[in-house]
């Protein structure tokens, strides 16, 4: 039931977060202060899901050539600032990781 | 013109963005299932959240079993970005009746903004402008629907020990990388990065927040210092 939960209270919060200005707008303006540190919003969450990620396993840091994650992430961050394509980055990422489990088992 | 053709006008802009939307959503689908999501509840979040990267984190942070409420923070933390959106369309929308604001306030996502907002840069918020931005906003929702629940009924046939959950990390990646444009922004992602790594013994995942919070902090900062530096010089060149 809990997913329930977090599904309504997600929503709730993301049309409230989308409606905000559209509906506030005459009555209050949006900080200059606010508007720059939002920008920084995406950067930040998403490298603090990222990094642990490829660092992690099982808990424990893993910084070793044999940490096939980090490798294939590396390789995805290398596609991703030289083409600017997701899906090839993901593409990439992937087919890294396959790559480079399947010589690891042998 | 009438409605109709804004309103084509609009889902035709919106198309070539659909091409990389697609993806994303099967990806979505097939992750939240693999975490352990029921089909009718990673489907209802298609539909009540409708985010695309918040969704991704909520798949990530449910297989890890994180508590409800660090995962409607961080749901709440990712989505903060549309209020500049709602910011920035809010003049054009001022016209509108209620229904018409919360409609399209339902439908503001990145994609359905980027459109939108370049259409009324060039015409206004005059006239039926805003059925184009309806438009692009429903391409973009009808997709994602299809797409997620695409994915969520390949995600349950896929094999179970395929690394799967590494498509996540790699989405994140391809969004984030090539919006990384200036000192400040690769700072504050390396920042969160660091804190999120040094600070994951934190309990209830409390360390992801703390992370997002202080790469904010950092990004803000420096670009703040950077315009003061670059005001002394002009100052400088001036004397």
């Amino acid at each position: 039931m809990t997913v329930w939960l977090i599904l309504l209270l997600g929503g709730l919060i993301t049309f409230g977060l989308r409606f905000s200005f559209v509906y506030l707008l005459g009555r209050l303006e949006i900080p200059s202060a606010m508007r720059r540190a939002l920008h920084y919003v995406p950067p930040a969450v998403l490298s603090a899901i990222i990094v642990p990620e490829l660092f992690l396993h099982n808990n424990v840091l893993d910084a070793s050539l044999d940490n096939t994650r980090l490798l294939a992430g590396i390789a995805a961050i290398l596609v991703a600032a030289w083409t600017k394509n997701s899906l090839l980055t993901i593409l990439t990422g992937m087919a890294a990781l396959f790559l480079l489990q399947f010589i690891g088992a042998r | 013109m009438k409605p109709a053709s804004h309103f084509w006008a609009g889902v035709r802009a919106e198309l070539p963005l659909l091409v990389g939307v697609f993806p994303f959503g099967l990806i979505y689908g097939a992750l939240a299932v693999n975490a352990g999501i029921a089909p009718a509840a990673a489907q209802a979040m298609s539909s009540i959240v409708f985010a695309g990267s918040s969704q991704f984190a909520f798949a990530q942070l449910a297989r890890e079993n994180a508590p409800a409420l660090v995962i409607v923070l961080t749901i709440a933390v990712v989505n903060l970005r549309h209020m500049l959106y709602s910011a920035s369309l809010a003049p054009y929308l001022h016209e509108l009746s209620m229904r018409w604001k919360i409609l399209l306030s339902y439908l503001m996502t990145d994609e359905a903004y980027a459109v939108a907002i370049l259409h009324y840069e060039k015409v206004g918020g005059t006239g039926h402008a805003h059925y184009y931005f309806f438009g692009a906003g429903l391409a973009l929702w009808s997709t994602w629907q299809i797409a997620s629940g695409l994915g969520i009924w390949l995600g349950a046939a896929l094999p179970a020990d395929w690394p799967l959950d590494f498509a996540l990390p790699l989405t994140f990646i391809a969004m984030i990388v090539p919006a990384l444009k200036s000192r400040p922004a690769w700072m504050a992602a390396l920042c969160a990065g660091f804190v999120a790594l040094s600070a994951q013994a934190l309990p209830y995942q409390l360390g992801l927040i703390l992370a997002a919070l202080i790469g904010i902090a950092v990004g803000t900062m420096l670009e703040a210092r950077s315009a003061q530096t670059s005001d002394l010089r002009e100052k400088r060149e001036e004397k």
